[in-house]
């Protein structure tokens, strides 16, 4: 093969490999949605976070507005600190919205849903979401639901 | 018994002095680099035979892998009336582990096997010593060459295969089994991180493109000049390549994804 016809077919396999390439960032990775500003970022305190992990959604009306970027421990209060990135598009959110962890379908991922408040100030960088609602495990309410029965049925017992 | 612990104790030194032999070759084709730039049509003629060529067997075997993937992700995943999350299932395996390893299992018996004959030959027939009489240095001229095309050629390989395996695997699940397309790509998506996932996947590639060039390299430049020693060497190549890439596979993903 002459020394032009080589080159052609090495240029073509660096750019076919480079495509592959955009390809795997842009169609199959989350390259594309990942926006270059980071968004400011609040924290909430929950009782308890289940499955929470870092980078889960943060929705609200269930449309994501941000993810989570960090789960730390208070050792004083005994609490989960997690610190949600809200992206800048979204900055009209009433700073005593309700920051609640709810669980996409039975079994599926974890993830932080505000509902909105009535209050006139937004959230804004470093602010507090103050009211919180944790994670439901699934433990805890079948062991509420048996103690409750057992209890019902103690009462009924006595009567 | 002395006989048999003198053995022993001699194939243990010829094991050492084997790979401080191949640690030396590595320390001068990677020097090999600075003889190199000034003359890239060397390395264009090397990634033509050592990436062009390979470029077939990667994309046919892509595929099949991709399709395989999604016929027998759909038969688990089905059971759990999971079917949508056939799309990630089908992307983390070829981008995590599949795309880089198998990739690298081919590229040594296409490529690798290739290279330590090639140079095997070019030692039994002494052209190497040829070219030191003439005041050329083998290992850049002929060499480094062939190590740098490699090294640059497994991970395009390795993302060729990974993109065409995701193709064949959305043929099937979508075309044959009736998967919704919009929940294949669209978990794909929400799923696979490019930092994460794909990156990981391509430093695994880059890792494996040196240990397979490295050791293909290093069995041809140390072969005994005869026609047996350069079929021995040339099985070598490929077996200590895949061992090789397995477990450094093995090691990697415990670091990358161990967490």
């Amino acid at each position: 093969m002459s020394m032009r016809g080589l080159e052609i077919s090495v240029g073509a396999f660096m750019a076919a490999g480079l495509v592959a390439l955009f390809f795997l960032a842009m169609q199959v990775s989350n390259l594309a949605s990942i926006t270059a500003s980071e968004g400011y970022e609040v924290t909430a305190r929950f009782d308890n976070i289940g499955g929470l992990k870092v980078r889960s959604a943060v929705s609200m009306a269930g449309v994501r507005i941000g993810r989570v970027v960090n789960i730390g421990y208070d050792q004083q209060s005994y609490e989960a600190v997690v610190t949600l990135s809200i992206d800048p598009a979204y900055n009209q959110i009433p700073d005593d919205s309700i920051a609640k962890i709810y669980t996409s379908g039975l079994l599926g991922e974890q993830y932080v849903g505000l509902d909105p408040g009535g209050s006139l100030e937004n959230l804004q960088q470093g602010s507090e979401v103050m009211l919180t609602q944790s994670a439901l495990v699934l433990e805890e309410i079948v062991g509420q639901f048996l103690f409750s029965k057992a209890e019902e049925n103690a009462i009924k017992d006595e009567l | 018994m002395l006989d048999l612990l003198a053995r022993f104790g001699r194939q243990g030194l010829a094991a050492f002095e084997r790979l401080g032999r191949g640690h030396l070759l590595l320390v001068q084709i990677l020097a090999g680099l600075t003889s190199l730039l000034p003359r890239l049509g060397l390395l264009v003629a090397q990634l033509h035979s050592i990436g062009v060529l390979t470029t077939t067997i990667i994309v046919v075997s892509g595929l099949f892998v991709g399709m395989v993937l999604g016929l027998q992700g759909y038969y688990v995943l089905s059971q759990f009336a999971a079917e949508d999350s056939l799309g990630v299932m089908v992307a983390a395996s070829l981008v995590r582990e599949l795309g880089p390893v198998v990739t690298a299992l081919l590229f040594a018996g296409r490529a690798g096997s290739a290279l330590t004959a090639e140079i095997g030959l070019m030692k039994a027939t002494e052209q190497l010593s040829g070219l030191e009489m003439m005041a050329v240095d083998p290992i850049r001229r002929i060499l480094s060459p062939r190590f740098y095309a490699g090294f640059i050629s497994m991970p395009l390989l390795a993302a060729l295969f990974s993109a065409v395996g995701i193709i064949g695997g959305y043929f099937v699940s979508v075309g044959l089994l009736g998967v919704d397309e919009g929940a294949f790509w669209s978990q794909m998506q929400a799923k696979i991180d490019w930092s994460e996932d794909v990156v990981n996947g391509i430093i695994k590639s880059l890792v494996f493109g040196f240990v397979c060039t490295w050791i293909a390299l290093f069995q041809g430049y140390d072969t005994i000049p005869t026609s047996a020693g350069v079929s021995q060497s040339t099985t070598r190549t490929v077996v200590h390549s895949a061992l090789a890439v397995l477990v450094l596979d093995f090691v990697l993903t415990a670091l990358m994804f161990g967490d």
